[in-house]
């Protein structure tokens, strides 16, 4: 494999062939300015610092992890929408990290953004039949009209609306219907790549289900690639393919889906299945929870050696003051160590916590 | 965020909301207290709701959000309630709390230990609420006063109650009760302001609040939705040990039907501002009788299955409670409606042993046996976008929606729509917004 900082063949993604998108040593940090009259840089806020990553051509990759993890900045600096500090982002062959707007129009075309809030990502002014339609015209993609209006129709049957009703407003549409407006929108000019940031967060479970199976369907319809960003695990296990778990700007533990739910290898990953509620009442209270303890620190100031120490169950409760050390001082790599699949932990132990 | 949660109405004007009992001193059973009010037969519920009624003046009209609510809440008991956003929970456990604003008009009944508690005056009332009712709001500094420091409050709190509490006393147990959720340096920390606390600090201190006059209902009101997954977690710990502590009994609000399946002893689900299926969870979880129910369940994907088995989604969306059509209200997206079903909306039927259903159909649901597939298209759209019509909540700025649409070349820094990152401060976590569904407006 070619991979230059991980070894791909551990995660079992090999067979895949060539990724569509890959993401070496990501960095965006945030300057944070002093006080006083002369704004100085004291600081940054590392918010993704080190993300290495690859989509596969029809996978699903979700990426998980808890507020501020750095996830969404991650899928900025993928698309080039907030230039990356450092690393480099290979799409299609081609790399696009430090190519400016121009020569990133071209490859906007195949890879698109999905917002998770569909009331602030819809134009409220403008018609669902021009929301959908604006990407088409700005691209030049139809010849006339009359191609413009059946293009316009196709999408928006695509995706589960009737195309009558082009001519409202997105206020005229409920939470879940203007989610599938956006999706339209994305859709539109034949992506490769979606990059979905929370696309189903802001509804309620009764709608989220159905863009979920919406997204299924146009996934295998279309031969999408999706990096599915989110923060709700269940929702994760059922879209994806494989899943990358990430805390203060790293991935720490990437994995197929089923080889990560059932045999998590990082103690974050362990301590954050343990952490979901079960919608089932016998198997909820029949859990043991790991309860890890504290917050997440700041991404201006990550803990030395492994970032995770400082909630670290093992580290607390089962490690030695010697093997303690190590996590103090040496940031861990991502890793196989034994486990089967990649992980940033020195004493990681796949372990069942379901 | 619009819910009434967040903004918690009124509630905020008195710092923090726990009101209780009069403190022993103490955080161990408080075991003569239901000698409080004479004469009240200690089998009775606590907390009795019959026919409450909340009808908001709109410009449109007025907003029936409550719709006829019953419940009970016996001793020691933790009632779960569900529902999707904007059926009706928090405006339902405001108007318990009597901290609805004076705009709505609130009819029927709301018994505690007996007690009528609607139409109080808001002097009687917030002594009723003193005898032990007390609220966790969603986002803590509803409760928390931001110029105060977290230990003065509680102090405040607990000298309200208890006028002979010396100041020394109230301070050993200030630094007691945040030691008690899980504060750690909690000497220390009492002197700190909530903006030095994290989100689920914060919380912490919310509860710490919330139980300190020994109530015995505790209403809380999605106490864990802002918070991040482990910290929720830590939370519903906190919540437990509150419990076992003060003995309360606790109406507890959420969307999560994962939260409610580990805290609740029994689930009411409400739909369109009224419950439309009470019993143990167990009954709810695996015997729903009420397609909702039913449907709620099979859309949710799990965690703990890696069989891809399709998601059922319900078509349609909830009906606006500004003109409620006769008959069910939610035979729109029923996937077992007939003609029958639209003559008259039907009442909370009797399906088994403190087991409630309204729906006439329930026979058809049981054969289900919880297993949504069975009932629900898992193919199914929202192909019809008739009767939505409802008012959007638009609350973002004009430039955020023009650039945060994908496909738009963006600015080269700028990309708001995101969202994610606007106010967020410090290392407090900040809630995903979960819009509601329009009529709110
Ligand atoms: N423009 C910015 N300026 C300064 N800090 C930022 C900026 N954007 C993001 N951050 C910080 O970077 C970190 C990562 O933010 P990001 O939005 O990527 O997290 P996230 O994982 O998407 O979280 P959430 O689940 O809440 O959406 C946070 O600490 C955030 O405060
Ligand atoms: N002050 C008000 N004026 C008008 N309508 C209101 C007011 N407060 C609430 N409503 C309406 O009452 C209904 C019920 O709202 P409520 O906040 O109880 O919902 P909820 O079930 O708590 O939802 P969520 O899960 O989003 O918190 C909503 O349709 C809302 O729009
Ligand atoms: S390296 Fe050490 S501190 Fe980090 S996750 Fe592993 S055991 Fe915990
Ligand atoms: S009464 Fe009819 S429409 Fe209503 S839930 Fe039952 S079957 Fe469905
Ligand atoms: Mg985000
Ligand atoms: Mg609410």
């Amino acid at each position: 494999m070619t991979a230059p900082t991980t070894d791909r063949t551990a995660d079992g993604a090999d067979r895949r062939g060539e990724p569509i998108l890959s993401v070496r040593g990501l960095e965006k940090h945030f300057p944070i300015k002093g006080g006083g009259l002369i704004k100085r840089t004291v600081g940054a806020v590392r918010a993704v610092d080190g993300v290495d990553l690859d989509l596969y051509p029809g996978e699903v990759l979700g990426l998980v992890g808890e507020s501020g993890c750095g996830k969404s900045t991650t899928g900025r600096a993928i698309l080039n929408l907030q230039p990356a500090t450092a690393g480099s982002v290979v799409f299609q062959g081609r790399e696009i990290v430090g190519l400016g707007r121009k020569e990133m129009r071209p490859l906007r075309r195949d890879i698109q953004l999905v917002f998770q809030d569909p009331y602030a990502s819809l134009n409220p002014r403008l018609p669902v039949f021009d929301i959908v339609a604006e990407p088409l015209i700005i691209h030049g993609l139809t010849k006339d009209e009359k191609e413009l209006r059946s293009r316009v129709r196709e999408l928006v049957e695509t995706v589960g609306l009737n195309p009558e009703h082009t001519n409202r407003y997105p206020a005229e549409f409920s939470g879940g219907q203007r989610q599938r407006i956006g999706i339209a929108r994305a859709l539109a000019l034949q992506p490769k790549v979606l990059v979905l940031d929370e696309p189903v967060s802001a509804l309620d479970v009764s709608i989220q289900a159905g863009v979920i199976n919406l997204l299924e369907d146009l996934k295998d319809q279309l031969g999408l690639s999706y990096l599915f960003i989110a923060h709700d695990l269940s929702v994760v296990r059922h879209i994806s393919d494989r899943v990358a778990v990430m805390y203060l700007g790293r991935i720490i533990e990437i994995a197929e889906q089923e080889e990560l739910f059932t045999r998590p290898a990082h103690p974050y990953t362990q301590a954050l299945l343990s952490a979901i509620p079960l919608p089932d009442p016998r198997r909820e209270r029949a859990r043991q929870r790991i309860i890890i303890s504290g917050d997440v620190p700041s991404p201006a100031n990550p803990p030395s050696g492994c970032r995770f120490r400082t909630r670290c169950q093992k580290f607390a409760n089962v490690l030695s003051d010697g093997e303690r050390e190590l996590c103090m001082t040496v940031d861990p790599k991502l890793e196989t160590r034994g486990t089967g699949h990649l992980n940033a932990c020195h004493y990681a132990e796949a372990t069942s916590v379901l | 965020m619009s819910t009434l949660g967040t903004s918690g109405t009124g509630a905020s004007a008195s710092g923090a909301t726990a009101v209780g009992a009069s403190s022993t001193g103490t955080l161990s059973q408080a075991g003569s207290r239901t000698t409080s009010l004479g004469g009240f037969d200690a089998n009775a519920p606590l907390l009795q709701v019959s026919d409450l009624n909340v009808h908001f003046p709109t410009e449109d009209g007025a907003v029936h959000a409550v719709r006829g609510v019953d419940y009970t809440l016996r001793s020691g008991e933790v009632l779960g309630i569900v529902g999707e956003s904007g059926s009706g929970k928090s405006v339902t456990s405001l108007a318990v709390m009597g901290l609805l604003p004076g705009s709505a008009r609130v009819t029927g009944s709301v018994r505690y230990r007996g007690q009528e508690l609607l139409g109080q005056s808001d002097r009687s009332m917030s002594r009723v609420r003193g005898k032990g009712v007390s609220m966790i709001f969603q986002d803590p500094m509803t409760s928390l006063d931001p110029v105060y420091r977290v230990g003065y409050q509680i102090e405040e709190t607990l000298r309200i109650h208890d006028k002979s509490l010396s100041s020394k006393a109230a301070q050993a147990r200030a630094v007691e009760l945040l030691e008690l959720v899980g504060i750690p340096n909690a000497g220390e920390r009492v002197r700190s302001y909530p903006h030095e606390f994290s989100g689920g600090m914060r919380q912490r201190v919310v509860i710490a609040i919330a139980m300190a006059n020994q109530p015995e209902v505790i209403i809380a009101d999605e106490p864990t939705t802002a918070l991040d997954v482990t910290v929720q977690a830590q939370i519903l710990e906190v919540l437990q040990t509150a419990l076992q502590e003060t003995g309360a009994a606790m109406v507890l609000i959420t969307h999560d039907l994962g939260v409610v399946a580990g805290f609740a002893d029994r689930v009411l689900v409400m739909y369109a501002g009224r419950p439309v299926e009470v019993g143990s969870v167990e009954d709810i979880y695996y015997e729903p009788r009420m397609p909702y129910t039913l449907g709620l369940l099979g859309s949710l994907p799990r965690l703990d299955s890696s069989t891809k088995e399709r998601l059922t989604p319900i078509l349609g969306a909830p009906p606006s409670l500004l003109n409620m059509p006769p008959g069910c209200p939610f035979a729109p997206r029923c996937p077992l409606h007939i003609a029958a079903c639209d003559e008259a909306e039907p009442p909370l039927l009797q399906v088994g042993a403190g087991h409630q259903a309204a729906c006439i159909r329930t026979a058809e649901v049981a054969k289900a046996h919880g297993h949504a597939a069975d009932v629900f298209s898992v193919t199914g759209a929202d192909a019809d976008l008739i009767g939505v019509g409802q008012v959007a909540d638009l609350t973002t700025t004009e430039e955020s929606r023009e650039t945060g649409a994908p496909g738009t070349p963006p600015g080269d820094q700028t990309e708001p729509g995101a969202g994610g990152t606007t106010g967020r401060t410090g290392s407090v976590v900040s809630p995903e917004p979960r819009p509601t569904n329009g009529d709110r407006a």
